[in-house]
């Protein structure tokens, strides 16, 4: 137990730590790159909580696509960050009554015992999920019972792809394109020009 | 049992082999497409009226076959057809003729198909979201107006909105009963009483979710602006085809799961039912463009099958039928009218355009009045059954203060569609600019039988009222 104690600490504190520093980082390149560690380790905590699916599913999903976009995004965009930053104690009261509001809600959760009693649970049957790992028992149904929602969807992405495609791929006409057949049917006769050119006065 | 299968399968292997087809045919893609696309609408809606079925374990927990299903997703196959047909001029008129716009048509028809028949909140918002994505892109498709692309734009992040907090109703229904499926939910409230607060709040959100869907006030404000801003040809498709859809899963997700509740939500159609019908009528006094003016005359029609809706019985169900069929008629005959008017090369959008059609053009302008003599409702013409069943539905379940309210917004809607008539017929014309009228064979076939359907309906009113006799949940 005190080895799940140490390492659920050292997975919290760096994910806070790691969250902290992507907002006061100065270099926009190093926020995101501490985002990514924050979400690393948000994954690592669904380990120890049994959540193996999920947790890749987190590395997968915000690292692999979302992180790696605000990168692309703060590496390509010409976005004066300085400026962006301005106005920060303005927002200081604001956001530490976010804050606080928060941290009073969360509260009030923790002090509730009759949370898990409540009628939301009473009819849901979890899963035994120290029986068997959460992947399988997602892919077995995946694949079968809700093999019909999977497809559709699968069609959903087809719909996603076919209209960022049709919305955005122009034909423009300036465009010079290979075209290996005809470079491939190219010969001299059409290719070489024979010229003839008298002494002393060039083309 | 047999669930009806094979239509939605066969559509989806369709959709995708229209795709390729457009894709890999040379030139003419955008033609060949299209009549692809009908000939497989109107092939899959066979497929539904004989009842090919297959029996597919397992399915049976995402899929309801029943007659009232079937009726609407015959409407709605055959409204995607036909306002594919009359929209192809328009689409090689106004050089937006991509293939892939009958592709995603069909893509939207299928999420529609499977919209009417789901049995299961998670299939429901897969439906939902195949349908509505692929009318997001067609929106915007005429990527050099921006009309169209802040029509595309605004659907979108409407429809995101409504979709998340569908979701969060979905999420509330199923933390508090446990189930997706319809039947679960339904068993699981058979010994409550009274609907826990939780269960309430998800029942709310999931109804303001489709409100969206449906377009009914006070969740409208996305119709007007897209049915402007997109090509007329998709405005007719939306005006068609996905109102259908959406009002049969509204009613089934009502009648199925929270049927013994029906107090809770009856409250939240009335008024949905009421406001509509009056923004709808009154908000299009003040319009001045065609399409704007549709737009809401659609609104106040979702309003009079919500009416329907809270009446909570089979007659109900029936009459929301019937004016749904009635609906579909009169918006076809209508857009296949707007698809092929033009004033000076440009096709005529404005009201006050409209004027002096009656001299140029006799037979358009009389078909044109009586349509929109028919969607005021009065007597001789189809409209006119469609609101008597829908108020007849009412009274039976004594909602007297509804059919009241139902009549007064009729009266009132009734100004704007003859201030059409008016403009048609009495006002000068301001310029000396000569209409005219290019229409498809096909589509010249079409608005006839349509026409004559509207004008003679009064005739053979047991046509429909047969068919509809034996639907039920």
């Amino acid at each position: 137990m005190y080895l799940y104690s140490i390492t659920f600490y050292i997975f919290s504190l760096v994910a806070v730590l790691s969250a902290l520093m992507v907002i006061s980082a100065r270099n926009p390149v190093h926020s995101v790159l501490f985002l990514i560690l924050s979400f690393v380790n948000a994954s690592g905590l669904f380990v120890l909580l049994g959540a193996e699916f999920l947790a890749m599913i987190l590395v997968v999903v915000y690292v692999g696509a979302v992180a790696v976009l605000f990168l692309f995004v703060v590496m390509m965009l010409d976005i004066n960050f300085v400026k962006l930053r301005e106005g920060f104690l303005q927002y200081l009261p604001f956001g530490a009554l976010l804050g606080i509001v928060l941290i009073i809600e969360l509260g009030i959760l923790f002090l509730t015992k009759s949370f898990s009693e409540n009628s939301l649970s009473q009819f849901v049957q979890s899963p035994q999920i120290n029986e068997v790992e959460n992947t399988k028992l997602i892919g077995q149904v995946l694949y079968t019972d809700y093999f019909y929602l999977f497809q559709i969807s699968g069609l959903i992405l087809l719909v996603a792809m076919v209209g960022s495609i049709t919305l955005t791929l122009r034909d423009r006409g300036q465009v010079k394109r290979q075209n290996i057949s005809s470079q491939n049917f190219i010969d001299e006769k059409n290719a070489i020009e024979k010229k003839k050119i008298k002494l002393g006065e060039g083309i | 049992m047999h669930i009806l299968f094979v239509p939605e399968v066969t559509l989806a292997i369709l959709a995708v082999a229209c795709l390729m087809y457009g894709l890999f045919s040379k030139n003419n893609s955008f033609n060949k497409a299209t009549n692809f696309a009908t000939l497989s609408l109107l092939f899959v809606s066979l497929l539904i009226f004989f009842d090919f079925s297959t029996n597919f374990a397992l399915f049976d927990s995402f899929f309801s076959n029943t007659q009232f299903t079937k009726f609407f997703k015959i409407l709605t196959t055959l409204g995607a057809a036909i306002s594919l047909i009359i929209s192809k001029n328009y689409f090689i008129d106004s050089k937006i003729n991509k293939f892939e716009i009958p592709t995603l048509l069909l893509f939207s028809t299928l999420g529609m198909l499977i919209m009417i028949s789901s049995k299961n909140l998670m299939i429901m918002y897969l439906a939902i979201e195949l349908q509505s994505l692929s009318l997001y892109v067609v929106a915007s498709i005429k990527r050099n107006s921006i009309e169209s692309a802040e029509s595309g734009v605004k659907y979108f992040i409407l429809g995101a909105l409504s979709s998340g907090i569908l979701l969060y109703g979905f999420s509330l229904v199923y933390g508090f009963t446990g189930h997706t499926s319809f039947e679960g939910i339904a068993n699981s409230l058979v010994e409550i009483d009274n609907l826990p607060i939780g269960l309430i709040f998800g029942l709310v959100f999931v109804l303001v979710g489709l409100a969206f869907k449906v377009s009914a006030v006070p969740f409208h404000m996305w119709t007007p602006d897209v049915y402007e801003g997109a090509p007329t040809s998709i405005t007719a498709f939306f005006a068609i085809v996905p109102k259908l859809a959406a009002i049969a899963l509204i009613f089934r997700f009502c009648l199925e799961p929270f049927g013994k509740f029906y107090f809770e939500w009856t409250q939240v159609i009335f008024f949905l039912s009421i406001a509509s019908m009056f923004l709808g009528a009154i908000a299009a006094i003040a319009q001045k463009n065609l399409k704007r003016l549709l737009a809401y005359s659609s609104i106040g029609h979702v309003g009079y099958v919500l009416i329907a809706l809270v009446s909570a019985s089979d007659q109900g169900l029936k009459s929301a039928s019937i004016y749904m069929f009635i609906y579909l008629v009169m918006n076809i005959a209508v857009f296949s009218i707007i698809l092929s008017l033009k004033k000076s090369d440009a096709y005529v959008e404005k009201i006050s355009s409209l004027s002096g059609l009656s001299k140029s053009n006799p037979v358009i302008s009389a078909s044109l009045a009586i349509i929109m003599l028919s969607m005021a409702g009065i007597p001789p013409f189809i409209g006119f059954f469609g609101k008597l069943y829908v108020f007849i539905a009412a009274i039976e379940s004594q909602l007297y203060i509804l059919a009241v309210l139902g009549v007064l917004a009729s009266v009132i809607s009734a100004f704007y569609y003859l201030r059409i008539i008016k403009g048609m017929y009495f006002d000068e014309p301001d310029d000396n600019q000569t209409f005219e009228f290019t229409i498809s064979s096909e589509s010249k076939v079409i608005l006839s039988i349509l026409m004559l359907l509207i004008t003679f309906f009064i005739l053979y009113p047991s046509l429909l009222t047969d068919v509809v006799s034996s639907i039920s949940l």
